[in-house]
């Protein structure tokens, strides 16, 4: 009877019950497979020792510069699409005419997917598309600019797919913060940007480190679209290529489940930095009712 | 404040500009005869999309899509939905720690995972058939429908189940009479924002999927990598015929789930 | 489904939260068809005795009996009890007439009866116009007038009540208040009260328990309370609102003589005071009168708020202390005023 009430104050129950089904999955899915793959990557196909396949990676410029290259890639995307959607974010944060239609036509790319992405940026913005077409029309250039099956292309891709999530995250957490803090510091003498430097932004910040880390993850496991609009085995090899051509096309699965705790190390070394910074913000209530 | 603005709107008329030409690019040539580095192709036909339709066994890609978006919405609610209830209804030791590894799943981009977990399918024998693809696509979706169901759940007011034990209702009776109707809402949203999510996930599906097995985007991205085999116009058209479901997928989950509200949930004055 | 009983016990019943205890060791017996009031400032443990004895949170030591039946193990929905809780908590998706017809559900009762019961309810709390309204569409005092009657459709065993009126503005809590007391004088239903507003509290109540930080104080009727608080916490939440330090100077029987604001008061003691100990006196605004006489303090007018009838006054008496007075003699800030108390409205508390 003691354990029963002991228990129970701490809110253990039989409702904990119907956690049973969904720990089952997590743990028998995602840990299990996660610390599985981690032990392979600690048994080289090879051979040789314990880091073996560590070893190589970072040996071998080929594997180890995918680092980079992604890096290259991501970091500017997320930084590009966060940037991006604070001012469009704020200039529809309030009740203003064709914000449904706007954010609806804001939130289409999602819809596209990679394949009709990556074929509308080959099509568009290749050598003969309209896109150079234009530019060499109104003599802009001389000779058609080379956007596609390069790292342009990938990052455009990144753009176009990242942005929308980056948008609609920037716009729920702007509307999440009370306007009438605005207000108030209106009454108090703040002109407009003052308003937003130092009353919105600062709530906002938080916010962004949030949408910031999710794009950047997003962008930093970059897959088909460096086949399709990229320099595959060149100047787009991303992280994930290494990851998938290891384990899949060389069925060297311990040197890709090794390649992809790296790439999952480098995401949790980035995203635990802007976190960190996040911690060093100001995360209360930001006044929004609800 | 107005040139501000003006640069603001000007930048997203480009981006929007710019994203209307890559779309119409793709769609003008999936309903061209032929078209080689002209303003406008030499001729407009839908013979491509009878073409993808036969060639590409959409058909069959097609009824695999819907199989193992259903399956998945299905199973996911069915085990995320309770897992949610617990969370938001009871602190308990180690609560954090669930959470974080429910949060695992989504944060973490399904290439990490996804290869390790491939692998451990394999070695089961679950991949490379449709079950393979079901159980993979499940792992980030059952974590997203415990994540907004959590919030969602906890926005029910517990004490309303407080009363209807009080009127006498015993725990079935609790679950569908009282619980049961104020949830259809939340995982209507869920189950939306689920299938957009499967229908649209390329690298789980990619990774464990086996021939026959291959939802719309996989075989999408394997006609367009082997491209030279097939007419670059029916691909495209492929391609139209994917973002024309997505869309229509986004817009019922637009009438169920406002955007602005992914994290705040705010009552706006309608 | 309502039979009638003797008494509801609650022994020694205790209740912790992690480190806090909420409740320790309450003692209460309640007889059929009383109305007891649990009262006390937020936090005190009132509404944990209560979702106690609904069932909707397991003791943590102690037990609760019905006549000899223990029923501090059996779940909410087997004890029979009604409840109306602070915010109502009707089901937001049913309307109005199957809120209230929910609970005749849970027990299978014939259609027919049920429908006969609802009207009946519905007619007792006046809403037999609302019945197919879904409870978003009504206002806060028909709510809670839907919840009261969800509650005793099912003739309950005992009504518990989470301090049903808090959410209603002023004058509505005075029209619930007596509507809450018209329904039990005309069924009878026993019936728990939690409220921290002292006046619902003896309005309504034949009993009340006082609590504090999750022990009895006192318990009595309505004048007991009223009248002779058991100690100076329970005079502070009775309107007492004067109270300030004093040492003891004489004692003489039951009276004794203080030293207090720089004057000398005869007042009653309560409970034990000996000489020379630490006393605090307690004074309620209403028991003072401006004028000279026996009993006297003297200071000047602060502060004077005009309630109609009355003015509600606050005196800066002569050695700095800051005493309130209600009186119906005009005064203006700045008056010296002498202010006199009766000696038997004069509490004299062990401090």
């Amino acid at each position: 009877m003691k354990g029963r009430h002991w228990l129970a104050e701490r809110g253990v129950d039989r409702v904990l019950l119907l956690l049973v089904p969904g720990l089952v999955f997590v743990v028998g899915l995602f840990a299990y497979p996660v610390l599985y793959g981690l032990q392979l990557s600690f048994q080289p196909k090879e051979g040789g020792g314990f880091f073996e396949n560590y070893v190589r990676f970072f040996a071998d410029p080929y594997l180890r510069d995918t680092i980079w290259i992604t890096l290259r890639l991501a970091l500017p995307a997320a930084l590009i699409n966060v940037v991006a959607s604070v001012p469009v974010a704020y200039r529809l944060r309030g009740r203003v005419r064709g914000k449904r239609f706007l954010t609806t036509v804001l939130v289409v790319p999602i819809t596209l997917g990679t394949v009709l992405t990556a074929e509308g940026l080959i099509g568009y913005l290749g050598p003969v598309g309209w896109f150079n077409k234009i530019l060499l029309g109104i003599g802009l250039i001389d000779e058609p600019l080379r956007l596609v099956h390069n790292y342009w292309g990938v990052l455009f891709s990144l753009i176009i797919t990242g942005f929308p999530f980056a948008f609609l995250l920037t716009l729920s957490y702007l509307s999440g913060i009370d306007p009438s803090l605005e207000k108030a510091a209106a009454t108090l003498g703040a002109d407009w940007w003052r308003r937003f430097r130092y009353v919105t932004l600062p709530l906002l910040a938080p916010g962004l480190a949030i949408t910031f880390c999710l794009t950047f993850v997003l962008a930093f496991s970059v897959f088909p679209s460096a086949y399709l609009v990229g320099l595959p085995q060149g100047e787009t090899r991303v992280i994930s290529i290494a990851a998938y051509e290891s384990a899949f096309r060389d069925s060297d699965y311990p040197l890709g489940s090794a390649i992809a705790m790296i790439m999952a190390v480098v995401m949790v070394v980035v995203v635990g930095l802007v976190l960190l910074w996040r911690s060093t913000l100001y995360r209360g209530a930001t006044g929004g009712k609800g | 404040m107005r040139p501000g603005a003006w640069l603001v709107w000007g930048l997203v008329g480009f981006f929007l500009v710019n994203l209307l030409g890559l779309v119409l690019a793709v769609v003008v040539n999936s309903l061209s005869v032929e078209w080689f580095g002209t303003w406008w192709p030499n001729g407009l036909t839908t013979a491509w999309y009878a073409t993808a339709w036969r060639e590409m066994n959409l058909l069959e890609v097609l009824a695999v899509t819907v199989q193992v978006s259903v399956a998945v919405v299905v199973a996911s609610v069915a085990i995320g939905v309770p897992t949610a209830y617990a969370l938001a209804r009871r602190n308990f030791p180690g609560k954090r720690l669930v959470t974080l590894l429910f949060l695992l799943p989504i944060m973490l981009p399904p290439m990490t995972y996804g290869i390790p977990l491939a692998t451990v399918l394999y070695k089961f024998d679950l991949a490379g058939g449709i079950v393979g693809v079901i159980v993979a696509n499940l792992v980030p979706s059952v974590p997203f429908v415990v994540l907004t169901m959590t919030p969602f759940i906890e926005q029910i007011d517990p004490r309303i189940e407080a009363a209807a034990r009080m009127c006498g209702a015993r725990t079935l009776s609790v679950f569908t009479r009282v619980l049961a109707p104020l949830l259809v809402p939340g995982i209507l949203a869920a189950s939306i924002l689920v299938l957009v999510r499967t229908v649209g996930m390329f690298e789980l599906t990619f990774l464990t999927a086996g021939p026959g097995s291959q939802t719309l985007v996989v075989s999408l991205y394997e006609a367009m990598f082997s491209a030279g085999i097939r007419a670059q116009q029916a691909v495209d058209a492929m391609a139209v015929i994917y973002t024309g479901s997505m869309l229509v997928l986004l817009v019922i989950a637009l009438r169920f789930v406002n955007p602005t509200q992914l994290v705040t949930r705010l009552k706006e004055p309608a | 489904m309502s039979d009638g009983f003797a008494s509801l016990r609650m022994e020694n019943v205790r209740r912790v939260f992690g480190e806090q205890t909420a409740l320790r060791g309450l003692d209460l017996s309640i007889s059929g068809g009383e109305f007891v009031a649990l009262l006390g400032p937020s936090g005190c443990g009132k509404s944990t005795a209560l979702n106690c004895l609904a069932g909707l949170l397991p003791l943590s030591g102690g037990q609760i009996f019905l006549d000899e039946r223990r029923i501090d193990l059996l779940p909410p929905e087997r004890r029979d009890f009604g409840m109306v809780f602070q915010n109502y908590a009707l089901f937001p998706h049913m309307s109005v007439r199957r809120n209230v017809g929910f609970g005749l559900v849970m027990r299978r009762v014939a259609r027919g009866e049920r429908e006969r019961r609802v009207e009946q309810a519905l007619r007792l709390v006046r809403l037999t116009d609302h019945a197919h309204k879904f409870p978003a569409q009504l206002s806060g005092g028909q709510q809670q007038r839907v919840a009261i009657a969800r509650a005793i459709v099912v003739e309950p065993r005992v009504v518990l009540m989470d301090e049903p009126l808090s959410n209603l503005d002023a004058a509505l809590r005075l029209e619930m208040r007596t509507e809450i007391r018209r329904l039990h004088q005309e069924l009878g239903l026993t019936t728990v009260y939690v409220t921290h507003d002292q006046e619902e509290a003896l309005a309504l109540a034949d009993r009340l328990v006082v609590l504090r930080e999750g022990e009895v104080q006192q318990i009595g009727t309505p004048e007991e309370v009223y009248a002779s608080p058991a100690n100076r916490y329970v005079a502070g939440f009775m309107g007492y609102r004067n109270v300030i330090p004093a040492a003891v100077s004489a004692v003489a029987g039951g009276g004794v003589v203080v030293r207090a604001a720089g004057a000398l008061l005869r007042g009653v003691a309560q409970g034990g005071v000996g000489g020379g100990v630490d006393v605090v006196v307690a004074v309620r605004p209403s028991d003072v009168a401006v004028g000279e006489g026996e009993n006297a303090l003297r200071g000047v007018v602060e502060i004077v708020e005009y309630h109609g009838r009355e003015q509600a006054v606050q005196v800066r008496l002569d050695d700095g202390t800051a005493f309130h007075v209600r009186t119906g003699t005009r005064l203006a800030p700045g008056d010296p005023v002498a202010l006199t108390v009766p000696a038997q409205r004069v509490l004299v508390f062990a401090s």
